[in-house]
């Protein structure tokens, strides 16, 4: 039974950062219906600029929150560029050439972003300097950290406000109209290269908050690490219906729990023969079956396929 | 002259060129550009496999090197001391194409309602599966010795003679190198051969119908579903002779080498050649092969001679520009750098 606890509040963590990093790709997605390949890589940025600047402000005489909170906000707004600087660069020349075409330059940007994050950081795991008290708490059994409180809570914070955005203001508004149909919203007014990029923005920030989320959480940041969190992330827009906000926050939440349960448990279902470094396994199993027997997600409407 | 006479004069050319090149490079530069050569001929194989599935079929598929891998651990478990097993080449060459083969199918029946993005992602799952269970498959029962990987496979051997050292002919010792150049020259020919023929066939140009318009396809009476997975099946196969020749090559598989990075750089091999034109895909394996090696062998010194050291470690040069070539092809020249004309014309149409 702890273990059970145990695992689902780590999956309750995972599940809140792969969350907001299936937000990227889902909002993207739902204006553009291209997949952002270089998302993770901005997530992976995001981990190392806030790693960089809390080790450089770590000297100062300034508080701990303070210093982390700083480092994140130089996060926020380094992704912000960064997101805005591909979509201009890598997507918007290609948005009436053929479907490949901004996928193939979406894992040359990808492969960029790693490898100039290689030489900028080095091949090395940085650890990550620890936020908060590392002393958990105890609840029935299983054990639960600072960290992991203010992840979950800061997760749901952040897409209680993203609904606000997208339902209640004009720039919100003019997300869905594109969303609904490019043309027709030029027609209306809206600017859609200014929609296009700002949904490339925010996404980018969500992605930076993630970064740091995820680097505090395990304590550990690399260049590598945002493949496959990009990856997973991915899988749960799809698993929650590509395109629909509310649908990336429970798939990424799902995905979350539907790891950390098997991870925790495949070891006694399959008597021993496969063990819990199975655990990336789980991700693409559930997108494959999601795929097969209902493409449109959880949440998501059915929709006609786009050549 | 008539053109039937400069064709034959022209073809005689190319096959003395290729006769002799090992010897040339050897001669000229060293052994290790020979083996350069024939890990570019491997690399043809694989673009010319996945060109069938992506540029003629137009499935986007990004985990085309787990059926790499899986001719590769055919060859190394039925050939090498990990399990006592020596079978003879004509056996695992063939049966690792058909396994593949196989393992095409599987992965092509779920995702055949898939198109595009989708089937990207889904591929490149598979691949990362295949990857995760040769890592893993050590314990309890070991089968592929997880990261370790297999070694002490035994070389091709071909009529008894093994290419794994030099031999002796007429007093002129071959060495091994350009032995495996020699036999991979053939394959590859022979892939080369196949893959015009099947352009030109009634499956050939069932694929191309797909690309441009499934829906078209299936009205006039194309069984796409049975055709997708011949597509991914040949595919596959031609992936499984090339896995297989490279464990008999490298003598050593581990699951490090079938990667992610492996299947995008097949695929950039395909994109950046000119995808469903199969001069412009040999085209672009030879050149994503060879110039990385070329960059390896002129960086460094090149850096150590401005700059006094090495500020970019040749690898990650080569990833560098690797990321820029897809980016700036992809922006300037979508169509590849040799691309058949029709296939020019829809994106120069795509263009405007």
């Amino acid at each position: 039974m702890e273990i059970f606890l145990q695992q689902i509040i780590n999956g309750l963590t995972l599940g809140s950062i792969y969350a907001l990093v299936a937000l990227g790709y889902t909002m993207v997605y739902g204006i553009l219906g291209l997949i952002n390949f270089a998302h993770g890589e901005v997530v992976m940025v995001g981990a190392l600029v806030a790693l960089s600047v809390i080790k450089a402000l770590a000297a100062s005489a300034l508080p701990g929150p303070v210093v982390v909170l700083f480092g994140a906000l130089v996060a926020v707004v380094v992704c912000m560029l960064l997101g805005g600087a591909i979509e201009r660069v890598a997507y918007r020349p290609l948005r009436h050439a053929p479907r490949l075409a901004p996928l193939i330059t979406a894992i040359g940007i990808s492969i960029l972003l790693q490898q100039l994050a290689m030489l900028f950081w080095g091949r090395n795991y940085h650890a990550f300097p620890p936020i908060l008290p590392a002393s958990p708490h105890s609840v029935f059994g299983a054990s639960i950290t600072d960290v992991q409180i203010l992840v979950v809570v800061l997760a749901g914070l952040i897409m209680l406000g993203l609904t606000q955005l997208i339902n209640r203001t004009r720039m919100g508004r003019a997300m869905r109209a594109t969303a609904e149909n490019p043309a027709i919203a030029q027609l209306m007014g809206v600017d859609i290269n200014r929609v296009i990029a700002l949904t490339f923005v925010m996404g980018s920030a969500l992605a930076a908050v993630a970064g740091v989320m995820v680097s505090a959480n395990y304590g550990i940041a690399h260049y590598h690490m945002g493949f496959m969190l990009g990856l997973k992330a991915f899988t749960a827009a799809v698993l929650g219906g590509i395109g629909n906000l509310p649908g990336a926050m429970l798939g990424g939440l799902l995905l979350g729990l539907i790891e950390a349960l098997g991870a925790g448990y495949i070891g006694d279902l399959t008597g021993g023969f496969l063990g819990s470094h199975y655990q990336d396994v789980f991700a693409f199993a559930v997108l494959i079956l999601v795929l097969v027997f209902r493409p449109s997600g959880l949440m998501g409407e059915k929709v006609s396929e786009r050549a | 002259m008539t053109p039937k006479l400069r064709r034959v004069i022209g073809l005689s050319l190319v096959a003395i060129t290729l006769a002799v090149l090992p010897f040339v490079v050897g001669a000229g530069l060293s052994n290790t550009w020979v083996r350069v050569i024939d890990f570019a001929l491997l690399y043809v194989m694989l673009a010319l496999g996945l060109n069938i599935v992506v540029g003629m079929a137009g499935l986007l598929d990004l985990g085309y090197i787990a059926f790499y891998a899986v001719g590769a651990y055919v060859y190394a478990l039925l050939a090498s001391p990990h399990f006592g097993l020596h079978w003879p080449v004509w056996v695992i060459l063939p049966l690792g194409a058909l396994l593949a083969g196989v393992a095409g199918v599987l992965l092509g029946a779920p995702t055949l309602k898939l198109r595009g993005d989708y089937l990207a992602i889904v591929t490149l799952g598979f691949g990362e599966i295949v990857r995760i269970f040769m890592n893993n498959l050590n314990a309890p029962v070991n089968i592929t010795n997880g990261p370790q990987g297999i070694a002490g496979i035994d070389p091709l051997s071909i009529a008894g003679v093994s290419l794994g050292k030099s031999v002796e002919v007429w007093g002129l010792t071959i060495p091994s190198v350009h032995l495996f150049y020699y036999v991979f020259l053939v394959l590859t020919l022979l892939i080369i051969v196949v893959s015009m023929r099947l352009e030109n066939s009634r499956i050939g140009r069932a694929w191309v119908a797909i690309r441009e318009d499934e829906i078209a396809a299936r009205a006039c009476g194309i069984n796409t579903r049975n055709m997708k997975l011949l597509a991914f099946a040949m595919g596959a196969s031609f992936g499984g002779v090339a896995g297989g020749l490279f464990a008999g090559f490298q003598q050593f598989v581990s699951p490090e080498s079938f990667g992610l990075l492996e299947s995008v750089m097949v695929l950039c091999m395909v994109v950046l050649g000119g995808m469903g034109h199969i001069p412009g895909v040999v085209l672009g394996a030879v050149l994503l092969a060879v110039l990385p090696e070329a960059l390896r062998h002129i960086a460094a010194p090149a850096q150590q001679a401005v700059f006094g050291k090495i500020l970019i470690d040749p690898e990650s040069l080569r990833m560098l520009l690797f990321g820029l070539a897809l980016v700036l092809v992809m922006l300037y020249r979508p169509a590849g750098l040799w691309p058949s004309p029709t296939r020019k014309r829809e994106f120069d149409k795509a263009a405007r």
